[in-house]
């Protein structure tokens, strides 16, 4: 049976009779391969437009309709060198997008209003010390109200919908006081260019709204930035079904395209991307991604399988289920439904200080007022000073003292192979006492390994590698992979359930059971010593090999454990599998508080017991059976090879085989925290010199524009020290 | 002074083409890839393809 492949699920009818798709492709990273793959692409008959974008590592392509299959791009680009699968843009992404490219116009709108009312205010400063006529100064303050009126209620939008909305709740956010601010400042510059004045700070308002619009959108674009990657990610993992589209006729679709009640099948050493229950077949099962259990199950007609289960040995035929059926997965949906909504809201920093911000400034202007009323002041020359308060105490470096941060240390945490989920999470992972780790999967690679490699002459290994590749059991790939094989044996063929042989120079070769080898021995011999370690058997004439084959460590583990320790954090282990297992891993590792067999419900009451206690928790899983866990963490990550529910779940995804990510994140965050930290600190500082000029009536528009221009200056200055870690972690 | 008359709506009406020269090139899609754009403006010779994608 040949499938074919099925892409029309992702293609988009432009109509004019052209179609659209986008694929996502690895390894493109330079103006090399740009070029590379549009040419290689253009040059097909039909295909209209191929573009390749280098920031999010995906091609457009579009061609006329009818004769190309869209499979003719993939294939074209692994000729090329590229693997490229298709890509569904999510439908959070283009949202995203959108809002980003409504925060840069609003951007770009300010920042030129405040660009030409400056260059219309230096002359106006100038001339009051000099020569210029009353006339000629409100001319210019007419044209500054002409910009920047309408500039204003454009780019403000962002600011005033939202202190909207906040209001009608009856609550107050961050926007509430810069709303009130900027309004305040337009309308009283607009009164005091009627009555002539001298003053106006049609600059100010408008400045303000650049500096905080630029702080909206470097922390809009971290995020984006982060969603494109991720969903680049989930394309390339290439999650597709093996589809019955009739009797004994199959097509491999994309998951997307599978629906309850389709039948799909599930080849040995296949990991399957449905959850379902078999109807035909017998096979082992590895339930490790699911469960934590390292330990093959048996399956056969009526089993459950669930996403991410690894079918070993034989086909199976699988009956989607809808999502909630399963009785494992409805027991993890429930937990995870009560953990999400236990999960108390975290106050994030900005509206810590924006909830103090607020009635501070409020009062000082309200006693501004009084006091200059009280000094014999007119009431119009009281307003005037208190709304000049409101003017120089708008947060301008506030707005940017925390996204200038968040993106700074995000760009670097990118760069170490750490994604960041949620905005928040870099304060929550800043504040962690405690590691709390899932073993299979997380400390362990999710591949299998040979831990007795080098027990074995190199060029039996070889042998036994290049044979390894006419097999798809799991072990056996594992046999393939560290012995580095490329080529195959000529001839290998498979012996359903025992194993593969083939010939070398006229004589037999075996891989696979100790038995069909004749190496049962050998192989007890390694089972007494390693009981947890699968073995697979090798036979060539009479020398015979036994290779045990078991989940490895991650190869810096020990070091992430001993770092996380020595920085003061304590590591724990709550793991699926069995106890000697997790012994074994625990021991290795010099971890001392270790518990095996754990539920996810038991997960979720040791973390509960941990968050009583006021500790802080950072639990870092793959498996499905850690999701609630990771939601109920204070905060989470998931390895980028974890189930689709976890990495939803988690806070923060690393990527790679080694757990130094973790560990670099927690520096990196740690950093970061101190920083948005000393940012509102200098924020407060310059308010506190400001302050008492505008109470004492002499913040002129030329002292408010200095001001808010180096106080943003300085915190900006003082982000950029964030792209490197904390000093503790290396 | 009446060199005013001329030179403020002058100056006006450069701002609002630097403006709308930015607007066009946001709708047209030339913040979309920041990185592969630099790469492009040296590239010898550009493929023949279309305009980017809306």
């Amino acid at each position: 049976m040949q499938a074919t492949r099925d892409f029309s699920h992702y293609v988009r009818h432009l109509g004019s009779g052209l179609s659209h798709i986008d694929l996502a492709v690895e390894g493109v990273s330079c103006a090399g391969c740009m070029s590379k793959i549009e040419r290689g692409l253009s040059a097909l008959p039909d295909v209209t437009l191929a573009r390749v974008n280098l920031t999010d590592r995906r091609v457009a392509l579009e061609w006329k309709e009818g004769s190309l299959d869209p499979a003719r791009f993939i294939d074209r680009l692994a000729e090329l060198g590229y693997k490229a699968y298709p890509f569904e843009p999510v439908r959070a992404e283009a949202v995203e997008t959108e809002q980003a490219s409504f925060l840069l116009r609003c951007l770009g709108v300010a920042a030129f209003a405040a660009m030409n009312i400056m260059m219309l205010s230096i002359p106006v400063w100038s001339g009051n010390v000099s020569d210029m006529i009353p006339e000629q100064r409100d001319f210019f303050h007419w044209l500054s109200a002409l910009i920047a009126l309408p500039a204003a209620a454009y780019a403000g939008q962002p600011f005033f919908k939202s202190a909207w909305r906040a209001l009608r709740v009856r609550r107050t956010n961050m926007d509430v006081p810069i709303s009130i601010g900027i309004v305040l400042a337009l309308a009283m510059s607009v009164m005091e260019t009627i009555h002539h004045a001298e003053h106006a700070y049609f600059d100010a308002a408008l400045m303000l709204l650049a500096f905080l619009l630029a702080g909206r959108y470097l922390d809009q674009s971290m995020r984006r930035k982060t969603r494109a990657v991720a969903g680049n990610l989930a394309a390339l993992k290439a999650e597709s079904a093996t589809k019955f589209v009739g009797v004994d006729e199959i097509s491999v679709v994309p998951i997307a395209a599978v629906k309850a009640g389709d039948i799909v099948l599930l080849r040995p050493g296949e990991r399957c991307a449905v959850d379902g229950s078999v109807i035909e077949g017998r096979s082992k099962i590895d339930q490790s991604l699911i469960t934590g259990e390292t330990l093959p199950v048996k399956a056969g007609p009526g089993t459950a399988v669930y996403a991410g289960t690894l079918n070993l040995s034989g086909a199976l035929r699988v009956r989607v289920a809808a999502a909630s059926e399963g009785t494992l997965l409805a027991e993890i949906s429930r937990l995870l439904d009560n953990a999400v909504q236990a999960r108390s809201r975290y106050v994030q920093l900005a509206d810590r200080a924006s909830r103090l911000y607020a009635p501070v400034v409020h009062t000082a202007a309200l006693l501004t007022m009084l006091g200059w009323v009280a000094f014999g002041a007119t009431w119009h020359d009281a307003i005037v000073t208190a709304i000049s308060v409101l003017i120089i105490t708008c947060p301008c470096a506030l707005g940017l003292a925390i996204p200038a941060v968040q993106t700074v240390v995000s760009g670097a945490m990118f760069r170490t192979g750490v994604l960041l989920n949620s905005g928040d999470a870099i304060e929550r992972l800043a504040e962690v006492e405690r590691v709390v780790f899932d073993k299979t999967g997380t400390l362990t690679l999710p591949e299998l390994d040979v831990t007795n490699a080098a027990d074995v002459p190199r060029e039996v290994f070889e042998l036994a590698g290049r044979l390894a590749l006419a097999s798809h059991h799991p072990v056996a790939a594992a046999v393939a992979r560290a012995a580095g094989a490329r080529t195959p044996l000529a001839g290998g063929e498979e012996v359903a359930g025992e194993g593969v042989r083939g010939f070398v120079d006229g004589m037999e070769v075996r891989l696979g059971r100790p038995s069909f080898c004749g190496a049962d021995q050998i192989a007890n011999e390694i089972l007494c010593r390693d009981p947890e370690a699968s073995v697979v058997a090798f036979r060539h004439g009479e020398t015979r090999h036994v290779f045990a084959v078991r989940q490895r460590l991650r190869p810096d583990a020990a070091g992430a454990v001993a770092a996380l320790v020595k920085a003061g954090i304590e590591v724990e282990i709550l793991s699926g599998d069995r106890e000697p297992a997790v012994r074994h891993a625990a021991r290795s590792l010099d971890i001392h508080e270790w518990r095996a067999g754990v539920t996810p419900a038991d997960k979720i009451a040791r973390i509960d017991e941990w968050k009583r206690r006021g500790v802080k928790v950072l639990m870092v899983g793959d498996g499905m059976n850690d999701a609630p866990a990771l939601a109920a963490a204070h905060v989470s990550m998931s390895p980028v090879s974890a189930t689709h529910l976890s990495q939803a779940t988690a806070d923060l995804v690393f990527l790679g085989d080694r757990l130094a990510p973790v560990v670099a994140a927690i520096g990196f965050s740690r950093k970061a925290l101190r920083l948005m930290r000393q940012n509102l600190w200098l924020a407060a500082g310059y308010n506190l010199l400001a302050v008492p000029l505008a109470i004492a009536g002499l913040a002129t528009p030329l002292v408010a524009a200095a001001a808010m221009s180096g106080s943003s200056l300085l915190v900006i200055l003082n982000a950029l020290r964030a792209h490197r870690g904390a000093r503790e972690f290396g | 002074m009446e060199v005013l008359v001329i030179l403020v709506p002058l100056a006006l009406l450069l701002g609002l083409l630097g403006l709308a020269g930015f607007l066009w090139s946001l709708k047209n899609g030339q913040y979309d890839d920041l990185e592969g754009a630099g790469w492009r403006a040296i590239a010898d010779d550009e493929p023949a393809s279309g305009n980017p994608p809306p």
